[in-house]
C-alpha cells in the first residue's frame, strides 16, 4: 500500500514539474514598496510629550535587551512620553508579528522593534505605518521599507573590524581562533562575522586562521557546551571571539575552570557586570561592546522626534538625543550611536551595566 | 447501553460547554477589553488561529483514534524550508504548492509506516521526526530565510474578503473544517475512527481496517501540515526552516481543551475548533490588556488541567450519588 502510495507520489510530483514551465517564478518578480513618508521634517518642532512608545526586543528576560530597554524608559521619562515592554518568550521570526498586531490595536505612537526577521515583521509593520504609528528599529534592523529609521549600535564594519583587531592583539599576530555565535540566522551576529571573514583574508592577518564558526543559540548551557568542544576539537586554538553576550560569559566561565585558563583567550562583546570576574581572575583580557543603555535611549528620542515631525527618517535630517548629544541620519534611515568601547582590567570598574 | 447514552450525553454536555465557555469570552472580552472587538482585531485574531486550527482538524482525528502525531510543527517548517529553496531555485510558485503539500503528505506517510506497519507507538515515533524533520529543515535552508515571494500571493494571505473583517485564508479553512467534520462525524470512515480509539481490537473483528485507517490518517495529517507550511511562510513573507517552532502543543493543547480524549474514542470537531478559538481569542484579549507571557502561559495551563479534570470530577460526583441513591433505597429481603 505505501509502495503504491509512494509511485503515485513520486509520479505525480514528476507530471507537477513537468507541467510547470509557467507560472510566477522568482525571475518575475517586481520590487516591492512601501513608500516612504513624503512629509517634510521640521526640525525646529517642539517634542511631544505623551508619546505612547513600546518596545519590543527580539525576546523577553535577555539581560542583554533589558537594559537596552531600560534606556529607552529613562530616555522616555525624561520626555514625558508613556513607555511599554512587549515582547515574545521565544526568539523566532513569527512570534513578534502578533505582538506588533496588538501594539496596533491599542493605538501606540511608536514601536521600537529589534526584528527576528527583516522581512516577517514587515507586512504588520506597514500596517502600523499605514494606522499612523511610527516604527524605530534598533538592534536588529527590519527590512528597510518597513521602518522610518534605524538604530545601528556601531557599524557592521566597526564591529566586524574590532573583533578581528581583538583576535589578532590576542593571538600575538598568529595562530588558530574560533567564533562562537548566537543563533545561525541572527542577522547582525551573521554580518559581523561576515566582515571578520573578510579581514581575516586581508594580508596582515595571513597568520591567523579561522578554525570554525559554532553557535550556542545564545542559551547559556550550549554555549558552554560549544566552547568546550571548540576546544576539544582544536587543540591548537588560540581565541575564542564570541560576538554574543551570552556566548562570551559561557565561553569564559568555561575556559576559568579549566586547564585551558591562561592559554587561550576569549574576547569578543559582552557586558562589563557579567564580564567582572573573568577580567579579575585573568581569564579575558579584553572585549568590547557599546552601552546597550543608549541604544534605547536613542531609539526613544528618533521615536519621539519622528512623532514630533522633527525628522521623517530622510538622510541627513538632525535631532537631538538628551545626554547623547546631536545626531545625523545616515543613508536609508540609519542612525549609528558610535564606535564600541574596549573594556580592560584598567576601565572595568567605571562602567556598571 | 444506557451507560453509552450516559456516555454520550456527557461528551455533548462537554463541547457544548466549551462552545458557550468561547461563545462567553468572545463576548466579555469585546465588551471588557478595549480594542478587541474591532473588525482589524478581528482579522488578526483569525490569522493567528489559522494555521492551529488547520492543523488540529487531521489531529483531532489521530488522537481520536488513541494516536498522536507531535511532527505537526516540524513538518510545517520543512515543508517551509523547501519552499523557500525550490523557490530560490527558480521554480514558479504554482509548482512548488502543490510539491509542498504532496512533500506533507510523503512525511506524514513515514510516520503511518512506522505506526501502522512496524507497530510502534506513535508517542516514540512522531517525537523522533518532530526532530528528524526540523533536523533536515536546517538542513534544507540553513540558517538563511527566503523572503522575496510574490506579492500576489503574499498579500492575498496577509488580505481579507473585499476589505472586510474576514481574511481570504478564511475561506479554504471552512471549506477543509467541513469535510472534516462530516467525515468524522456522519460516514463510516469516521466511525471506523471512533471505533478504532474505543478499542482496537474489538475494532478488527468488527471489519475495520485499523492499520490501513490510521496509515491515510498520518499522510493526510501530514499533507495538512504543508498546506499549513505554505500558507505560513506566504503570511509571514519569509521561508524559515524555525518556522511554526512548539506550533504542536498549541494544537494537541486546542484539542484536550476542545474535549477529545487523549485515550483516543471519544471528541467532536466543533468542541475542537471552540477549543482552538478559546485559547487564541483569551491569549489576544489578555495580550490587549498588556498581560505578561508568564502569566498568559499560567492561565492556558491552568485551563488545560481543569478541562481534562472537569469531566472526571462531574463522572465521580455522578457515580457518588447513584451509590448514595442505592445505599438509602429500601433493601428488600428477599430476592
Amino acid at each position: 500500500m505505501s509502495r503504491r502510495f509512494l509511485t503515485g507520489a513520486v509520479s505525480a510530483g514528476l507530471v507537477l514539474v513537468l507541467a510547470a514551465c509557467s507560472g510566477t517564478t522568482k525571475n518575475d518578480n517586481a520590487g516591492s514598496g512601501a513608500s516612504a513618508s513624503t512629509a517634510a521634517a521640521n526640525p525646529n518642532a517642539a517634542a511631544k510629550e505623551g508619546v505612547k512608545m513600546a518596545f519590543l526586543p527580539k525576546q523577553l528576560n535577555n539581560p542583554y535587551s533589558d537594559i537596552e530597554v531600560s534606556g529607552g524608559k529613562d530616555a522616555l521619562a525624561e520626555l514625558k512620553g508613556e513607555y511599554k515592554l512587549v515582547g515574545p518568550n521565544d526568539a523566532s521570526a513569527s512570534s513578534q508579528v502578533s505582538y506588533i498586531n496588538t501594539l496596533i490595536q491599542q493605538q501606540q505612537d511608536v514601536i521600537g522593534i529589534a526584528a527576528n526577521d527583516p522581512n516577517a515583521v514587515c507586512p504588520s509593520l506597514n500596517q502600523a505605518r499605514s494606522a499612523g504609528i511610527k516604527i524605530v528599529a534598533f538592534d536588529s534592523d527590519a527590512a528597510k521599507d518597513c521602518r522610518d529609521v534605524f538604530i545601528n549600535q556601531a557599524t557592521t564594519q566597526g564591529i566586524g573590524e574590532a573583533l578581528a583587531k581583538q583576535a589578532k592583539d590576542l593571538s600575538g599576530g598568529s595562530g588558530e581562533i574560533a567564533v562562537l555565535s548566537a543563533t545561525p540566522n541572527a542577522t547582525n551576529q551573521n554580518a559581523w562575522i561576515e566582515v571578520l571573514k573578510k579581514e581575516l583574508a586581508k594580508p596582515e592577518y595571513a597568520n591567523i586562521k579561522l578554525d570554525k564558526v559554532a553557535y550556542g543559540n545564545d542559551d547559556d548551557q550550549k554555549s558552554f557546551q560549544e566552547a568546550q568542544g571548540l576546544l576539544q576539537s582544536f587543540p591548537n586554538l588560540k581565541v575564542i571571539v564570541s560576538p554574543t553576550t551570552v556566548g562570551i560569559a559561557a565561553a569564559a566561565r568555561y575556559v576559568s575552570s579549566s586547564s585551558y585558563k591562561g592559554k587561550v583567550a576569549v574576547t569578543g562583546l559582552g557586558t562589563p557586570n557579567q564580564m567582572r570576574a573573568f577580567v579579575k581572575d585573568g581569564t579575558v583580557k579584553q572585549f568590547a561592546l557599546w552601552n546597550p543603555a543608549d541604544i534605547g535611549y536613542l531609539a526613544a528620542y528618533a521615536g519621539v522626534a519622528l512623532k514630533s515631525g522633527q525628522i521623517t527618517g530622510k538622510e541627513g535630517e538632525k535631532f537631538k538625543a538628551g545626554k547623547l548629544g546631536d545626531y545625523t541620519i545616515g543613508a536609508s534611515g540609519e542612525i549609528v550611536l558610535g564606535p564600541p568601547t574596549t573594556f580592560d582590567a584598567n576601565n572595568i570598574d567605571k562602567f556598571n551595566f | 447501553m444506557s451507560d453509552q447514552g450516559n456516555r454520550l450525553g456527557r461528551l455533548l454536555s462537554w463541547d457544548a460547554a466549551v462552545v458557550l465557555v468561547t461563545v462567553l469570552v468572545l463576548i466579555v472580552a469585546s465588551g471588557a477589553v478595549e480594542n478587541f472587538g474591532t473588525s482589524r482585531n478581528f482579522t488578526f485574531l483569525l490569522l493567528d488561529l489559522l494555521p492551529i486550527a488547520l492543523v488540529a482538524l487531521p489531529m483531532t482525528f489521530i488522537i481520536v483514534t488513541g494516536e498522536i502525531d507531535l511532527s505537526v510543527a516540524s513538518t510545517l517548517g520543512l515543508t517551509s524550508a523547501v519552499m523557500g529553496s525550490l523557490w530560490d531555485a527558480g521554480l514558479s510558485i504554482e509548482t512548488i504548492i502543490p510539491l509542498c503539500i504532496v512533500l506533507g503528505a510523503v512525511l506524514g506517510a513515514l510516520n503511518g509506516f512506522f505506526v501502522t506497519m512496524l507497530k510502534l507507538p506513535s508517542l516514540a515515533v512522531t517525537i523522533g521526526t518532530l526532530a528528524l524533520y526540523r533536523g533536515l529543515a536546517f538542513v534544507v535552508l540553513g540558517d538563511g530565510a527566503v523572503a522575496d515571494f510574490p506579492r500576489d500571493y503574499t498579500s492575498w494571505v496577509t488580505g481579507t474578503i473585499g476589505d472586510g473583517p474576514v481574511p481570504n485564508v478564511l475561506l479554504p479553512l471552512v471549506v477543509v473544517a467541513l469535510v472534516f467534520g462530516v467525515v468524522l462525524h456522519a460516514t463510516p470512515v469516521g466511525r471506523g475512527v471512533f471505533a478504532a480509539g474505543a478499542g482496537e481490537q474489538a475494532a478488527r473483528f468488527a471489519g475495520i481496517r485499523t492499520g490501513r485507517l490510521k496509515f491515510w490518517l498520518y499522510v493526510v495529517s501530514g499533507a495538512v501540515a504543508g498546506l499549513a507550511g505554505v500558507l505560513w511562510t506566504l503570511r509571514y513573507s519569509s521561508a524559515r526552516a524555525d518556522n511554526g517552532f512548539g506550533l504542536e502543543l498549541a494544537v494537541v493543547a486546542a484539542v484536550l481543551l476542545g474535549g477529545v480524549s487523549i485515550f483516543g474514542g471519544k471528541g467532536t470537531l466543533p468542541g475542537v475548533l471552540a477549543g482552538v478559538v478559546l485559547l487564541a481569542s483569551l491569549q489576544n484579549a489578555l495580550r490587549l490588556q498588556d498581560v505578561s507571557n508568564e502569566a498568559l502561559n499560567i492561565v492556558t495551563g491552568v485551563l488545560l488541567i481543569v478541562s481534562v479534570l472537569l469531566p472526571n470530577v462531574v463522572t465521580s460526583a455522578r457515580t457518588a450519588l447513584r451509590r448514595r441513591s442505592r445505599a438509602t433505597a429500601p433493601v428488600s429481603p428477599e430476592r
